[in-house]
């Protein structure tokens, strides 16, 4: 009996160890995902506070992707909400490490080739006169990759939306492409089922204001 | 039961995690005491940490106990890593050290523009390069809004700081181009051979440039060609002149690519609507092809293949000044074919390769009856042909500096032959070259280098020392110095008639400043150039010939103040004389203009997706041979002053799915009266002036691309 007693207290002990890990990850994670989509995140203070934290979680948990690829989301919408056009290359180049470093533990992931869009977006953004065509396609390309990796991502079709609701008719967007692009954005955020609670899940609401936007 | 367990443990765990925090909290600054913020601050394998606020100052609170090590990370500065004891931290003071990236280090900028996708903060983008008004898609007539290049349009070249288009080389991947213009009539200029499409960055070297190239006194045009395009890609245009098509294909695994690419231009439907000044007879007809490929031969090594083949044949006829109410002509037929192949590869750590072989050919055959009637309608025939390879070799000396090595070897042939009367000779060149890049410090550089070449025709060898230096004051400026001699073979008219003449020389001092930030960029150069040996005609073919060129150049571009709205000016001054060819003394040369300046004006409407270009260019009068003057008076009197103002206007839309761009172009809009020179009639007594051929060139068109967005590339063209 007593014997029984210490087995279990170890097995129990061990089996603690490693959850507690994971679950020290799972929170620090769910902590930091949980108001990705909130606006008060959307300030460069904030954005920059949370792309170090996830640095700092990726830096110990080396086998996840998710904190690169977090890391690189929050640096690239730092891009997008700072006014200051001169940060934007050093920027988009820390998010494309942490990209590289995402990929390589999770490869031909859809979720990774939106953020690369995302940052192909930014760069094009600097100095679109001389930039346009170069980071434009690669903003396409990217999108295309996501599509082809998995079709049913919202986020893909979010990313569409948007560029279709500001590109000028002349250019082949519309308000109208905009809103059809944005539907099915929102269907496919209706259907997505992520893979667990800290998986990229960002993106609806701002579908959302889009969709009123084109209508 | 396990899960009970797990939940029991954890309760008794936690309180001792809770028990065991400790509040870390300091300042971060750099090493002159500023505060530094956005430092990600942690203890090194947790998640506890903080970013530094607007003062430099942090706090988090950690589980960890005892000795850690504290990291602290920002872009531009080393990684710091300290130990500390979590136990009794106190208030942290932690100091990072700046570090030397590529945007601090100072880089060799003395005599030239660089333009360049590749690095931050370069004065022109490609695209840029071409950005004018009125350039009509060449190359070097959007240079010519650049400090130092004259705005000499009734010939062919750039001509650069009191130099004569000859003395400027143009190459391609490192590999010399021997006619880089298309073959025209006297008194027109021809327009540069190459697609500014083809190039991923271009620099105009107006002196002081690197001991890797050598053979051009003046100035040196490096075009460097695209790597492989990103997707497959289709393009036709249509315009008032002719039509083009042309096409790229990339493989599936990214990693081979080629390209095709057509042309016909035919100017004589133009002409039947435009009278031009000139009649002409033949032409204007052109048919241009090109092909390339790339392969990426592994993860370091690029090969490149590039052929050009293009045919044309033009002719005019215009009243006779030397027999009035004679008719003269020009006809001149031409065959250009071009073809280089490089090849990079990086050789392990610290090595690095470069291979380049080239190939080219261009004959002109010429009838005229300009010249006095005695002899009899004239048949030239011009065929020059030469064989380069080339090799170099870089080695990275510690962090920054680096050493290069190597080597060229030039067959090249000319025949001539006037009337079936042959001048004919072949050359051997070989050159080598030596050179370092030494960085004494982060912000201050040394180039040093040298280079011997021998040339069999002119059974002569130089030995021509580079030296420039270079320092950054702080992040945006920098002065630099340049120091170098040049040597260059005469020209093939020259040589053929007399194989006794030794090389030209011209020796450079550069000074410059330049302060370049994001949205513009201003830059002044002072130059003083000395010519030696120069070619005289008169009274026997001889090297005594000399000269000098001096002046001030000021650029300032600025792309922030308007919104919407992008422009630069340039402006230069020149003091040059020289005594070569026929000159009895040293006069100013008659392609050199005292006082040079130019404005280029783009403007883009986002709304209407309309783009906007005006180029304006000034120039001073010319001097021209009045053969009435007495000799002391030769060159002596001046031309109007040249003023030519450019417009464009662009307008991009998509059809079906190709993206379009309709270009309107008018060059020299308000038809200013522009004169070069003038023609004298053999006994003095009748003159004609030397005026464009039309005053104002109107040029529609409509370019679709397929695959690849090429629309700003055709409107930054116009």
């Amino acid at each position: 009996m007593k014997r029984l007693f210490l087995s279990l207290f170890l097995i129990s002990g061990l089996a603690t160890a490693a959850v507690a890990q994971s679950a020290q990850y799972q929170d620090a994670m769910l902590k930091q995902t949980g108001d990705l989509d909130s606006s008060r995140t959307f300030d460069s203070e904030a954005l920059l506070a949370k792309a170090n934290t996830f640095e700092r979680i990726a830096e110990v948990e080396k086998t996840q992707w998710l904190p690169y690829y977090y890391a690189a989301y929050c640096q690239v919408m730092m891009c997008f909400v700072s006014q200051d056009k001169t940060k934007t290359d050093e920027l988009a180049d820390k998010a494309s490490v942490n990209l590289d470093k995402a990929e390589a533990l999770s490869s031909k992931n859809s979720e990774i080739a939106c953020v690369r869009s995302l940052v192909a977006s930014a760069r094009l953004m600097v100095d679109p006169a001389s930039r346009g065509m170069k980071y434009g396609m690669e903003a396409g390309q990217q999108i295309e990759l996501a599509k082809t990796y998995n079709p049913e991502n919202p986020r893909v079709y979010l990313l569409l939306g948007q560029s279709l609701l500001f590109t000028p008719e002349q250019f082949g967007g519309s308000k109208t492409k905009a809103k059809t692009m944005l539907e099915t954005a929102m269907q496919k955020y209706a259907a997505f089922k992520s893979d667990s609670a800290i998986a990229p899940h960002w993106g609806e609401p701002y579908a959302k204001e889009l969709l009123s936007k084109a209508q | 039961m396990l899960k009970v367990n797990l939940y029991l443990s954890l309760f008794i765990f936690l309180p001792l995690a809770l028990l065991a925090q400790h509040k870390i909290s300091g300042k971060v600054t750099d090493s002159k005491k500023h505060p530094l913020p956005g430092v990600n601050i942690s203890i090194k394998g947790t998640y506890d940490g903080a970013t530094s606020k607007a003062d430099g100052s942090f706090s988090f609170t950690t589980d960890a106990s005892g000795d850690q090590v504290l990291t602290a990370v920002l872009t531009g500065y080393q990684l710091l890593e300290i130990k500390i004891s979590t136990d009794n931290a106190g208030q942290l003071s932690v100091i990072l050290r700046n570090e030397v990236n590529a945007l601090r280090l100072v880089t060799i900028s003395a005599g030239s523009f660089e333009a360049s996708d590749d690095k931050k903060g370069t004065v022109l983008k490609p695209l840029d390069i071409v950005t004018t008004a009125g350039a009509g898609a060449d190359i070097v007539n959007a240079i010519k809004t650049l400090p130092g290049a004259q705005q000499t349009n009734d010939r062919e070249g750039l001509f650069v700081r009191g130099g004569t288009g000859y003395e400027t080389q143009t190459l391609i991947d490192g590999m010399l181009v021997r006619n880089p213009f298309s073959s025209t009539t006297p008194d027109v200029p021809g327009r540069g051979r190459f697609s500014p499409f083809l190039f991923k960055g271009t620099t105009f070297s107006s002196g002081g440039y690197s001991a890797q190239y050598g053979q051009a006194l003046s100035s040196a045009l490096a075009l460097e060609s695209t790597d492989l395009p990103q997707r497959s890609s289709a393009s036709i245009g249509v315009s008032v002149i002719g039509f083009s098509g042309g096409m790229e294909n990339l493989s599936k695994d990214k990693k081979t690519s080629w390209g095709l690419e057509g042309d016909y231009t035919n100017l004589s439907p133009y002409y039947n609507v435009v009278k031009p000044r000139q009649t002409p007879n033949l032409g204007p007809e052109f048919i241009g092809t090109s092909v390339n490929f790339r392969r990426k031969t592994s993860s370091t090594g690029l090969l490149k293949f590039y052929g050009y083949g293009n045919w044309g044949k033009l002719g005019f006829s215009s009243p006779s000044i030397e027999y009035p109410g004679d008719t003269e002509s020009y006809k001149v037929r031409n065959g250009n074919i071009y073809t280089n192949m490089t090849y990079r590869e990086s050789l392990g750590r610290d090595w690095r390769l470069y291979i380049g072989a080239s190939f080219s050919t261009n004959s002109d055959n010429i009838n005229t009856d300009t010249l006095i009637k005695a002899p009899l309608p004239t048949a030239i025939r011009i065929q020059s042909t030469l064989s380069q390879s080339r090799m170099m070799f870089t080695r990275n000396l510690g962090r920054f500096s680096a050493l290069r090595l190597g080597g060229e070897y030039q067959y090249a042939t000319e025949k001539f032959s006037f009337n079936q009367m042959p001048y004919n000779y072949a050359d051997n060149y070989i050159a080598g070259f030596t050179e370092a890049d030494i960085y004494f410090t982060p912000s201050f550089v040394g180039r040093v280098g040298g280079r011997a070449e021998y040339s069999s025709v002119l059974a002569r060898m130089n030995i021509a020392p580079r030296l420039s230096l270079a320092y950054k004051v702080n992040t945006f400026s920098q002065f630099s110095v340049a120091y170098g001699d040049y040597y260059q073979k005469p020209e093939p008219q020259y040589i053929r008639f007399n194989h006794g003449l030794g090389y030209m020389k011209a020796t450079h001092y550069i000074a410059s400043f330049q302060r370049v930030a994001s949205d513009y960029t201003f830059r002044t150069e002072l130059f003083y150039k000395k010519y030696t040996d120069l070619v005289k005609t008169v009274p026997d073919y001889n090297n005594n010939g000399n000269g000098y060129a001096q002046g001030v150049e000021i650029f300032w571009r600025d792309r922030k103040t308007f919104k919407n709205v992008d422009y630069w000016i340039s402006y230069s001054y020149l003091d040059t004389k020289r005594n070569y060819l026929n000159f009895p003394k040293e006069v100013q040369p008659d392609f050199a203009a005292t006082h040079t300046a130019s404005l280029v004006y783009k403007h883009f409407f986002p709304k209407l997706a309309t783009n906007l270009g005006f180029t304006y260019t000034f120039a001073t009068g010319r001097p021209y041979f009045n053969p009435n003057l007495p000799a002391d008076k030769f060159m002596s009197e001046k031309t109007i002053d040249y003023h030519a103002l450019g417009v464009s206007v662009s307008y991009l839309t998509t059809i079906r799915k190709a993206f379009t761009v309709f270009v309107l172009s008018v060059s020299n809009a308000p038809a200013n009266k522009q004169v070069f020179g003038y023609r004298y009639s053999s006994d003095g007594l009748r003159r004609g002036e030397i005026t464009p051929n039309v005053p104002r060139f109107v040029y529609i068109g409509m370019f679709m691309s397929i695959g690849t967005d090429r629309r700003q590339d055709v409107i930054n063209n116009f």
